[in-house]
């Protein structure tokens, strides 16, 4: 079973030391799994913990109780070289901030994966260009990132999460800094990307909108797991 | 992951920060000069001694008048005379000894035409060249039958025959000598500086007893100032120094307990430990120098700390996308050792034309080597990566969600 999921939490816990020396728990009891080719959208209030879980599934963080697998291996058991390479070849990450490399150029930003990935040269061109023409930014390529709009910031972003053909893409809030019709943009890539190619989506929002985008729904209230169903079903009610 | 790429970010996080860039850089350019420069200095002054060394001639002796070991109110040695042509003749006969000659030097001035120059003139004989391995390179020596008659002939050193004389043939001109004709009879080889930097061929040599009867042998008639000897070789040199002594003090009666009226300097020696002095301080300039090489070194580790620091959603963003921790390490480590080389590279350019501008316009022999180069560049190497390991590590170690939260 574990197999078939790309993605599964059991029991899985994170606490926070807090400034007064005592443990906060963030995430409680999260139990779940997302199998390849799922939409998931995760909704929940400021602070619900719905970042820090982001983190721990992209493996950028470890989680304090239970067990991650992801791709079917405990990733608690990795050493820090393999989890950078899951980094580099599973997961692709979307922020909301883009976090592009300010002083790169918008093609070497998205090739920048590939070289860790040890690609030659003119691969690693041609593969960040194809991304870029993907995402509709084919003629910037020698722009540095601060001569491009947010919007267009976050496709280079999502370019970058995409060169290295991962099987996941994990997005936290990614048009939480962008306007409605950019952000309708943004999510038709992430539509089209599932659709299309077959890639997982996992993405953060707290706008019904873009959660309108996914067909399965995690809500989560502080830091536990309310609500999990297909977004039509959980949306619907509250919908006038 | 592939290094080619990592030197041209390396270059691009350079560029960024000239100014800062410039100015860690320049505490590499400084030491690696400076180290440089002290080492081309050093050896400069190793090779004049050396040269100086070989130029005194070998197994030396020089036998003083008058007592070093004696208290401040007495003379300082060889003011007083007490040696004689006697006393030379009995050391030449000692079986240690392969030659010995007597010296009575003076100043003096010397015309030729409408030349004059101030020298040192010294009464000797032709043992003089075989003690102190001097050859004739033009004309004659003068003979044992010079040195009996007391004849006015004259050898010339190298710096006097041009001064005098320029482009003319000095043998058998005739030059005056405090007004009295002497005939020049050859030119002496070229010997340079001596070691108390001197010049060795600002010299004149005339017979001992010339000098003693006509020049300047008023005051202490039959007396010489100092006797040169040549040991036969290194292995007589102990044997000589207490048969030196033992015959002089027979021949000036001094018993047990009295003060020496002579003194027996062993040069060869003296050449040695001035040798190893100088390469003492040659060593010490290039340590003292390499102490800036050691503080650029930290100017790189504090820079590269500011930048780690600077960089940490940099190093964030680079590990959430697949950064493992040696990529990173390595990042850094090249940023500080493209710094350090780089500087190095500089420095070496600033040492040379340093060296060269000392050689050129302070007069002193400085000696550029490769070895002194590459000991430079290559502690300026190791100095990137050792001061650079540090805060690349600090980086690596970053856990990537911290790297990537901070502002
Ligand atoms: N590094 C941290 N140290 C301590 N507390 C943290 C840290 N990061 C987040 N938190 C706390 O954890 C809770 C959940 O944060 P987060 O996962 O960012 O929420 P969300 O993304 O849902 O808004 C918040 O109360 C926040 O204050
Ligand atoms: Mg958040």
């Amino acid at each position: 079973m574990a197999d078939e999921c790309l993605i599964r939490a059991v029991e899985l816990g994170k606490d926070y030391l807090t400034a007064a020396d005592t443990f906060f728990p963030v995430l409680k009891d999260i139990d779940f799994a997302i199998a390849a080719g799922e939409f998931v959208a995760i909704m929940g209030h400021s602070g619900s913990g719905k970042s820090t879980l982001m983190n721990v599934l992209g493996c950028l963080d470890t989680p304090s109780r239970g067990h991650y697998y992801l791709a079917g291996q405990d990733t608690a058991a990795l050493s820090s070289d393999r989890l950078a390479e899951l980094r580099n070849r599973i997961i692709g990450f979307v922020f909301q901030g883009f976090n592009l490399l300010p002083r790169v150029s918008i093609q070497d930003n998205v090739a920048l994966p590939l070289l860790y990935a040890d690609v030659v040269k003119s691969e690693r061109r041609r593969r960040a260009q194809a991304m870029l023409e993907r995402v509709g930014l084919g003629g910037y390529a020698e722009r540095l990132p601060n001569q491009l709009s947010g919007g267009q910031q976050q496709r280079v972003a999502i370019a970058r999460a995409l060169v290295s053909n991962p099987q996941l893409i994990l997005a936290d809030e990614p048009t939480g800094n962008l306007d409605s019709q950019t952000s309708e943009e943004i999510m038709a890539i992430f539509g089209a990307l599932n659709a299309e190619n077959g890639i997982t989506v996992v993405l953060v929002t707290h706008e019904s909108d873009i959660a309108d985008y996914s067909r399965r729904l995690i809500r989560i209230v502080d830091g536990r797991i309310a609500q999990d169903g297909p977004t039509a079903q959980i949306l619907e009610p509250v919908r006038p | 992951m592939m290094i080619g790429p990592l030197l041209g970010e390396g270059w691009q996080a350079m560029r960024a920060n000239r100014l800062r860039t410039f100015l860690t850089m320049l505490g590499m350019v400084i030491g690696v000069g400076a180290v440089i420069l002290m080492l081309a200095i050093g050896q400069g002054a190793q090779m004049m001694v050396n040269d100086s060394i070989s130029s005194m001639g070998s197994n030396l002796f020089i036998v003083l008048s008058g007592s070093s070991t004696a208290g401040g109110v007495r003379m300082g040695s060889g003011s007083v005379p007490t040696l004689t042509l006697g006393d030379m003749q009995a050391i030449a006969e000692m079986p240690e000894v392969a030659a010995a000659a007597p010296a009575l030097p003076n100043t003096a001035q010397v015309v030729y035409g409408a030349n004059n120059w101030g020298t040192l003139v010294a009464g000797t004989t032709a043992a003089m060249l075989v003690v102190r391995d001097w050859e004739v390179v033009k004309g004659q020596p003068f003979t044992e039958s010079d040195v009996r008659a007391g004849t006015r002939v004259a050898l010339i050193g190298q710096t006097v025959a041009n001064l005098l004389f320029g482009e003319e043939d000095p043998v058998g001109k005739t030059l005056r000598i405090k007004n009295s004709p002497f005939q020049v009879l050859g030119v002496l080889g070229a010997k340079g500086q001596s070691l108390d930097g001197r010049d060795q061929d600002d010299t004149l040599l005339v017979p001992v007893t010339t000098a003693q009867r006509q020049l300047f042998g008023n005051q202490f008639p039959g007396m010489v100032r100092f006797i040169m000897v040549k040991a036969k070789s290194a292995e007589f040199m102990a044997a000589a120094e207490r048969g030196l002594t033992d015959l002089l003090h027979t021949r000036h009666r001094i018993r047990e307990g009295q003060d020496d009226d002579f003194t027996v300097r062993n040069l060869t020696a003296l050449a040695q430990a001035a040798a190893g002095a100088t390469k003492v301080m040659s060593a010490m300039l290039g340590a003292i120098a390499s102490i800036s090489l050691l503080v650029g070194g930290i100017g790189i580790m504090n820079i590269m700390l500011v930048s780690v620091t600077e960089r940490t959603r940099e190093i964030g963003i680079r590990m959430a996308i697949g950064a493992k921790q040696g990529d990173v390490l390595l990042q850094f480590l090249l940023e500080a050792m493209m710094i350090s080389l780089v500087g190095s590279l500089i420095g070496v350019g600033l040492g040379v034309g340093c060296a060269w501008a000392v050689s050129r316009f302070a007069d002193t022999v400085v000696v550029v080597t490769l070895s002194s180069i590459l000991l430079a560049f290559g502690v300026a190497a190791a100095v990137g990566v050792f001061f650079g390991f540090y805060p690349a590590r600090k980086a690596a170690h970053l856990s990537p969600i911290e790297a990537l939260r901070y502002q």
